[in-house]
């Protein structure tokens, strides 16, 4: 891929804490990548319409009112409705480790919880977008 | 000043505070240590200095340096304030009780973050949310559910609310109408706080102009008729929160309460009529002198700010008065235990400090509610400081301290330089249009990140000493059909209240909006004929309009 990656940094539902959203689009920038930050309280089908509208690799959610079980797999379902279901979804925020084998079951490439390095996020994307460009 | 005026100074005190003793005892006729040693009310200088005499002072007298009180903790301990809340009211109560029965001494009620944002718990904006950060309040009936058993007139209860603080507010007198407590009984604090919204935390609704008018219609209405009630907790902990420095903290908060008091006065109200009722919110992190001191800064500046710069005559205006949190950031989801260490070194600094009440995280919130049990070890944390560690037996105990007057005055220092920056810029209300708080601290968050991936900043479990397999602790789990009994209640109410009497306070309430009168009774009024929260504020955002943050 000649282009940057393209990432959707997301704030589903009603929590304010953007904190981490922040901090991770600003680290994806100084990875090299192209980052929106859609600003807070934004519905699973705000964001999957900004996602199409944009054209984006990867779409990051960031949640810490513990929705995340609601709100993660609607933005999914709303992607496959769309046919943008080759976006690569990723999730964090406050949420137990009991929680996310089932939100990677409905399509999350990964969960990373507090605590994760901005680096270690930005691999994981790059990684993930590679080998979305093999299998298309 | 010369040595003599402070001992002319500390005279006048003991004088004082012998006769305010006789009144309020202390609670111990002597306070000793554990070998017997004798410990003094306070401790000064062999050789006091202008310092001494004019920055630092005595507790109890301007500028409150060392403590808004002569005797501190020594008469009465800190509230001790949990905050909870989650799921719905009935829940909730029982949470309420269960603290009050371990030795909780006020309530301190979590709100869900559609109640927060004036929805009700049917709305389409609602869902996902409903009972999870905290309670869902959508009506008057809910209120009572939360307050059931719980005698208002002897407990102080402080809500978190902000965009919604008069609707709530008005909720809780209407309660206590109903349990024939007057108004003028109620004692609590509405966090009230919307510029902070704006700034740090996001749970805004309308925009700057009409959410100042709101809390001034507030002050203007407990003036009168909840005389003891705090009518805003001015907050810094969001600020913190959100990634601010100690010294931003302090001066961002100040900014704010400089905005709320000049916005009451173009509202005609006189200075001191409403400042003894305005309070504030630290948070208290790791850094255990700098939190110590930058208390001690807070309290300084704001007497200078409320005597100098706003003419106050009235000692209680220039008090600053403060809750404390401990670092909900700080805490770890690795090792979670590691993190009663850190709630407890976090403690002891807002209590070294001088704050009038305190909440403690519990050791799981880095993952979910906490559970019942570290609830509880988070308020013994507390318990624990007060009766077993002696630091409550002298007042400011770290006062005189070389390094802590002078981290003091180095915090009050460059906040204020701050603070000058933001009356350039118009004051708070613009410098939050312009996005600057926003910025400054975003860039401050970003330089802590830095530090702790670089590991230049340790936090142990997480960037040094990790584990390499961690047990899951038992979390708190909400029922999920708690949501669906929310709204089935809240369906229920819309169909037995009476429909006429609800549209018509709504109505008057548009109408009031729309004019320059109190709104307050108006709120009152809707509240008591069962409207709810979401319809309050719908009816409010047709005539205010809802706030769009900057780009």
């Amino acid at each position: 891929m000649n282009r940057p990656i393209r990432v959707l940094v997301a704030k589903p539902g009603l929590d304010g804490h953007d904190r981490g959203a922040l901090i991770i689009a600003q680290s994806l920038r100084d990875e090299g990548m192209e980052v929106i930050y859609t600003g807070l309280r934004q519905s699973p089908a705000q964001i999957v319409a900004t996602a199409v509208q944009e054209d984006v690799d990867v779409i990051g959610l960031s949640c810490l009112s513990g929705a995340h079980n609601e709100l993660f797999p609607e933005v999914i379902h709303l992607l496959q409705k769309e046919g943008a279901d080759d976006i690569v979804v990723v999730g964090g925020g406050v949420i137990p480790q009991t929680d996310i084998p089932g939100l990677l079951e409905k399509g999350i490439a990964k969960i990373f919880t507090p605590g994760t390095s901005t680096k270690e996020t930005a691999d994981f994307i790059r990684e993930a977008v590679r080998k979305r460009e093999e299998t298309l | 000043m010369s040595e003599k005026n402070f001992e002319t100074l500390y005279r006048e005190w003991q004088e004082k505070t012998r006769e305010l003793l006789q009144k309020y005892p202390e609670q111990k006729e002597r306070f000793e240590t554990l070998s017997g040693l004798e410990v003094d009310r306070v401790y000064i200088p062999d050789k006091p200095g202008k310092r001494e005499t004019e920055s630092i002072g005595l507790p109890g007298e301007y500028p409150f340096t060392r403590g808004i009180r002569p005797s501190m903790y020594r008469s009465r301990h800190w509230t001790m304030r949990q905050y909870a809340g989650f799921g719905s009211a009935e829940e909730t109560n029982r949470r309420f009780r269960y603290l009050l029965e371990q030795g909780q001494t006020g309530l301190s009620v979590a709100f869900d973050l559609p109640t927060q944002i004036g929805y009700d718990s049917d709305d389409p904006m609602a869902a996902g949310e409903v009972g999870k950060v905290g309670v869902a309040i959508d009506s008057l009936e809910d209120m009572e559910k939360l307050l059931k058993g719980i005698p208002l007139d002897r407990v102080s209860t402080s809500m978190t609310i902000n965009a919604p603080a008069s609707v709530l507010l008005a909720m809780y007198i209407a309660v206590g109408e109903k349990q024939g407590v007057p108004s003028d009984r109620l004692t609590g604090t509405i966090q009230n706080d919307i510029l902070k919204e704006y700034i740090a935390r996001g749970t805004y609704i309308f925009p700057p102009q009409p959410s100042m008018r709101l809390i001034t219609d507030v002050f203007s209405f407990c003036g009168e008729h909840v005389p003891r009630w705090n009518t805003i907790s001015i907050s810094g902990y969001h600020i913190r929160e959100a990634g601010s420095t100690a010294v931003q903290e302090v001066a961002f908060t100040l900014a704010d309460g400089i905005a709320y008091v000049e916005a009451a006065r173009s509202a005609g109200l006189d200075v001191d009529r409403f400042a003894p009722r305005l309070s504030f919110f630290f948070n208290a992190h790791n850094h255990f002198f700098e939190e110590v001191a930058k208390f001690r800064a807070a309290r300084r500046l704001w007497a200078r700010i409320m005597k100098e710069r706003f003419g106050a005559k009235d000692l209680r205006s220039m008090q600053l008065r403060f809750h404390t949190q401990t670092g909900g950031s700080t805490l770890t989801a690795q090792q979670p235990d590691n993190n009663i260490v850190r709630v407890t070194v976090q403690a002891l600094s807002a209590v070294l400090g001088g704050t009038q009440s305190l909440h403690t995280n519990a050791r799981d919130e880095a993952l979910a509610l906490p559970t019942e049990e570290s609830a509880r070890i988070a308020l013994r944390t507390q318990q624990i400081l007060a009766h077993e560690s002696g630091v409550t037996h002298t007042v400011d105990p770290l006062g005189g301290s070389w390094f802590v007057e002078s981290l003091t005055d180095a915090i009050e220092r460059e906040a204020e330089t701050y603070i000058q920056r933001i009356d350039e810029m118009g004051g708070a209300v613009a410098a939050v249009e312009q996005g600057y708080m926003q910025r400054e601290i975003h860039q401050a968050a970003l330089e802590t990140q830095r530090k702790i991936e670089s590991g230049e900043e340790v936090v142990v479990g997480l960037n040094r000493y990790r584990l390499e397999q961690e047990a899951e602790p038992e979390l708190y789990r909400l029922d999920p059909a708690l949501a669906r009994k929310q709204v089935e209640s809240l369906q229920a109410l819309r169909s037995r209240r009476d429909e006429v009497r609800v549209q018509e306070s709504l109505e008057r309430l548009k109408r009031g909006a729309a004019g320059t009168d109190n709104l307050m009774p108006l709120i009152l009024d809707a509240v008591r004929s069962y409207a709810t929260v979401g319809e309050i504020c719908h009816s409010l955002r047709k005539v205010f309009g809802e706030y769009q943050p900057i780009g």
